[in-house]
């Protein structure tokens, strides 16, 4: 007789095998939150929110699939994919179309691609393996060389000019090199070089970037220009006060006040509608998205792992904090989406990339199945 | 952050060197930047939405809570019987936010410009403005306006606005003035009462987008206040007849311009104010400054032998004449110091009610030089001459009346016979209400008085101002000035005035020629003055290019009121009168 239940059990435990359930419910509960905001914020035009189901139903067997690859296996990929999202960045500065006045896509045949895009995971995984290889016998050379690997690419980004996307990937770079060991008087030393440093780092700053910060100290400046965003973004969330105008009441979005209000300015829609309760929820909800990483990270067996596992965990907080930092008028407005919230495939895929290698890190722990 | 877990199995490896890889400090390090970094998402959260909220709450709320203004309809202005002499239409405005509506197709704004009849390139020039609101075309019919929403053109939106139509035209022209484009009131009545006509503009409260449509009517905070309707003292039967008959006078006279007013002289109530040149105030397009003048109240002239007879009631008055106290007019001349006054035609010797019915300006200043200036000066200045006569008019002159301190001799002698001082028709025709109300000098009234009238100022008894009116039927009767004056069935009575007109300071060989009159005698009810100026034809003399206009108004007016005829028809008469019975 065959134990048919039994087939389907083992099947199903097979399945979810390396599913990390915690970081599953964690991402579900902070995509709830976003697919109902998006419903709100397009309800009245364009309806996206089934699309974004999509793209997160998409994404998660993106992440099913990294989640099985060993992390041994994940290392093997490092040298490959960091070296073709170089050549691509390299083809992006040489070939790339221009679109708004910044080269940041590669046209190949039907679609066309954001290489930088790709360096999101392949930097972390570069740097990881990096110092995994040199683990034993780590010197101050190695940081030199990591420093390079880091700086290369996030030259090329942000020449683009995308300084968005070049702070993510230089972030999620600095975090593997932090976490390496990076001496702490280094990190002075180039904190107190990047303090002097920055008056000329301003004059190589694009006008609109320059704009965007100096509009963030006074968004009044320019109402109509480069502050509309933070005033309008400012203003949603301050009429939201303390419990929100309730959901689908959020005047500022429903009359079209906010702008991209689906995508990078998602959070403003979410907190005129819930006002600081629910940006306390939302808080609550990273910060046990960040602890979950953390937690895989400490537990991880190899250095290359540990790292990696931390690198992308900070990234997402580095997500989170830039995008909502801006979106509340205390960082200047750079195109970072909400992690999980904001509508869009290509992040979702990028951000599943990396539970999918968290999971992948916390269930290949161990040598012996229990 | 690091936390040590039970093990559970087996690790690939457990080297103490990469339990020292991640030293605590780093971890704790990491942990507090994501926790000062949460802090602070917090702490914006905080301050943005519980201290700053109610700021930031009206700030949300005035980008879409908006309120539309209702416009009021501006008040009718209608005459004494309530025929329309100003009204609104209600029209349509259309504006456009430029950049939504360049979204247009070519097609589309092919059409629009169509609709609203102008070219596609006018269009575009109102369209390429940077601004975000602009008129593309305004009193729009509302016809037209309800084609050009039923298109949903991007970007074009439409506001309620009214169009002011005078139906009555030229005819009413001076006295009712026009509003501008905003209902504003730039003339006549219209900018007199312009706060009663006005009215309150009510509001709505509106939710709009951003792009300026109305997505929810929150429901109306205030009601629309429509203007008061005015009404005029103005008859417009009376007014037509006026302006006709002036205009008739001017034109057969071949004068430059004149004037032409009607008051009823129990109530002070202008019935009739007309001018000639005037203009027709439903298109402006072309005006000129003369046709704009509305110079029975703004301008002023030297009136002439028409003052002659308020020298003779202040000399009855005063006791110092009778009626029939003769005076030696001859020769004809009288010098005082170094000047020469003269008589048009000689006279001998003529009683005071023959000086003014012929209009002696010798027997005039013999009478005169007997008072005190200041005595003379108190009378023309109780009559209202130099003072504007607060109608709460636009453009109200004074006149002109010297202190009496540094009067001359000669200054008084011409003054007494209407030289040398200077007054608007309006005051003039006023002036002679104290004639036909047995010596009170009424206030004058724009509006219908719809109560008692009110009382008048005494300034001579009666019983001077019923010889005064003697002699000024006398000087409508065969022997007098102005017999073409004359009314059929009816007693009138008036005073011619031929004035020299002053250009630079000096006399020119130009003519002012006026009469100022009233009727019935028996009864008086209405005072008329008319004015030529400048005539240039037969004659220049009062009593011919004034006294036809002024008979022609006068009888009408009585008639149109339906004043009781005072005086015997003569078949001769009938037969003069052509029938105008």
């Amino acid at each position: 007789m065959i134990d048919f239940a039994g087939t389907v059990r083992r099947g199903w435990q097979h399945l979810i095998a390396h599913i990390d359930f915690p970081l599953l419910l964690i991402t579900v509960l902070i995509m709830g939150v976003g697919l109902a905001t998006i419903y709100s914020a397009t309800f009245d035009s364009s309806h996206r929110m089934l699309n974004q189901a999509g793209n997160m139903g998409f994404a998660m067997v993106i992440m099913w699939f990294v989640s099985r690859i060993p992390p041994q296996k994940l290392m093997s990929f490092a040298i490959p994919l960091y070296i073709a999202g170089l050549l691509l960045l390299v083809a992006v500065f040489l070939f790339g179309i221009k679109v708004n006045g910044a080269k940041r896509w590669l046209s190949i045949g039907v679609t066309r691609i954001q290489p930088s895009e790709i360096m999101k995971i392949a930097m972390p995984l570069m740097l990881a393996w990096y110092f995994q290889k040199y683990e034993a016998t780590l010197r101050f050379k190695h940081f030199i060389v990591a420093g390079l690997l880091l700086l290369i690419p996030f030259a090329l980004i942000a020449k683009q000019p995308d300084l968005g996307t070049a702070l993510l990937v230089g972030a999620a770079g600095f975090f593997v090199i932090f976490f390496a060991g990076l001496p702490w008087k280094v990190i002075l030393g180039f904190v107190v070089a990047g303090g002097s440093a920055a008056p000329f780092l301003w004059n190589m700053l694009h006008d609109y970037q320059q704009r965007r910060i100096l509009t963030l100290i006074d968004p009044t400046t320019d109402p109509l220009g480069a502050g509309y965003h933070i005033i309008q973004a400012t203003i949603a969330i301050g009429s939201g006060g303390a419990f929100g105008k309730g959901f689908l009441n959020g005047t500022q979005t429903h009359l079209e006040f906010i702008p991209e209000k689906h995508t990078d300015f998602i959070f403003a829609v979410y907190s005129e509608e819930w006002g600081l309760l629910g940006n306390g929820l939302l808080l609550v909800l990273y910060t046990l998205l960040i602890g979950r990483g953390l937690m895989i990270a400490s537990a991880a067996p190899t250095l290359f792992s540990r790292l990696l596992a931390g690198a992308i965990t900070l990234g997402f907080f580095t997500y989170a904090f830039i995008n909502m930092g801006m979106v509340s008028g205390i960082l200047p407005v750079v195109g970072v989406p909400l992690p999980f919230m904001s509508y869009g495939g290509t992040a979702l895929v990028t951000l599943f990339l990396g539970i999918g290698i968290l999971m992948s890190i916390q269930t290949h722990r161990m040598l012996v199945k229990k | 952050m690091v936390v040590r877990r039970p093990q559970r199995g087996h690790r690939y490896t457990e080297s103490p060197v990469l339990q020292l890889a991640l030293q605590g400090w780093r971890s704790r390090t990491v942990g507090l930047l994501l926790m000062l970094a949460f802090l602070a998402l917090v702490g914006r959260s905080f301050y943005l939405q519980v201290i700053h909220n109610d700021f930031l709450q009206e700030k949300g709320d005035s980008r879409y809570r908006r309120d539309i203004e209702i416009s009021a309809s501006r008040g009718k202005i209608v005459d004494r019987h309530g025929d329309m002499l100003a009204v609104s239409t209600p029209m349509k405005s259309i504006w456009a936010i430029p950049g939504d509506a360049r979204t247009m197709s070519t097609p589309q704004k092919r059409q629009l410009a169509e609709l609203l009849d102008l070219s596609v390139r006018e269009l575009d020039g109102k369209l390429a403005s940077e601004k975000t609101f602009t008129y593309v075309k305004r009193q729009v019919p509302p016809e037209t306006a309800e084609r050009i929403a039923a298109q949903k053109f991007p970007g074009v939106h439409q506001e309620k606005e009214y169009r002011r139509f005078y139906p009555t035209g030229d005819m009413t022209a001076h006295i009712v003035g026009f509003t501008g484009v905003d209902d504003k009131g730039l003339e006549g009545v219209e900018l007199a009462f312009q706060n009663s006509l006005l009215g309150r503009p009510g509001s709505r409260t509106v939710i709009r987008d951003r792009r300026g449509n109305i997505v929810e009517d929150v429901g109306a905070t205030k009601p629309p206040q429509d203007g008061k309707d005015i009404h005029l003292a103005l008859d417009s039967k009376i007014q037509y007849l006026a302006y006709s008959h002036l205009k008739a006078a001017v034109e057969a006279n071949k004068a430059r311009a004149g004037g032409a007013v009607v008051i009823d002289a129990r109530s002070g109530e202008i019935l009739a104010l007309a001018n000639w040149p005037t203009y027709n105030p439903n298109n402006r397009e072309h005006l000129s400054g003369a046709q704009l003048r509305n110079r029975a109240i703004t301008d002023t002239y030297e009136p002439g032998s028409v003052m002659k007879p308020f020298t003779a009631a202040l000399a009855l008055e005063r006791g110092k004449v009778r009626i029939d106290t003769v005076i030696d007019c001859a020769p004809g001349r009288l010098t005082i110091g170094s000047a020469t006054i003269s008589d048009a035609h000689k006279h001998g010797a003529l009683t005071v009610a023959e000086v003014i019915q012929k209009s002696s300006n010798v027997g005039t200043v013999k009478m005169a030089l007997g008072f005190q200036p200041k005595e003379m000066w108190e009378m023309y200045d109780r009559l209202g001459f130099g003072q504007a006569p607060n109608l709460g008019f636009p453009g109200e002159v004074n006149g002109r009346l010297r202190p009496w301190k540094n009067w001359r001799p000669i200054e008084q002698a011409t003054m007494s016979y209407g030289h040398g001082i200077a007054v608007s028709l309006i005051q003039m025709a006023r002036a002679y209400t104290v004639f036909a109300r047995d010596g009170e000098l009424m206030p004058l009234s724009l509006t219908r008085i719809e109560e008692t009238p009110p009382h008048g100022m005494r300034i001579f008894s009666p019983q001077t101002v019923r010889e005064v009116r003697i002699m000024l039927e006398m000087a409508v009767q065969p022997g007098g000035t102005a017999p073409k004056a004359r009314v059929a069935g009816y007693r009138v009575g008036g005073k011619t005035g031929t004035a020299h007109k002053l250009e630079g300071g000096v006399y020119a060989r130009k003519y002012i020629g006026s009469f100022v009159g009233l009727a019935p005698i028996s009864d008086p009810r209405l005072v008329v003055a008319v004015m030529i100026d400048e005539p240039s034809g037969t004659s220049y003399y009062g009593g011919d290019v004034a006294g036809p206009a002024f008979s022609q108004i006068m009888g009408g007016a009585l008639r149109t009121l339906g004043v009781a005829p005072d005086a015997p028809l003569q078949v001769a008469e009938v037969a003069a009168g052509k029938g105008r019975l």
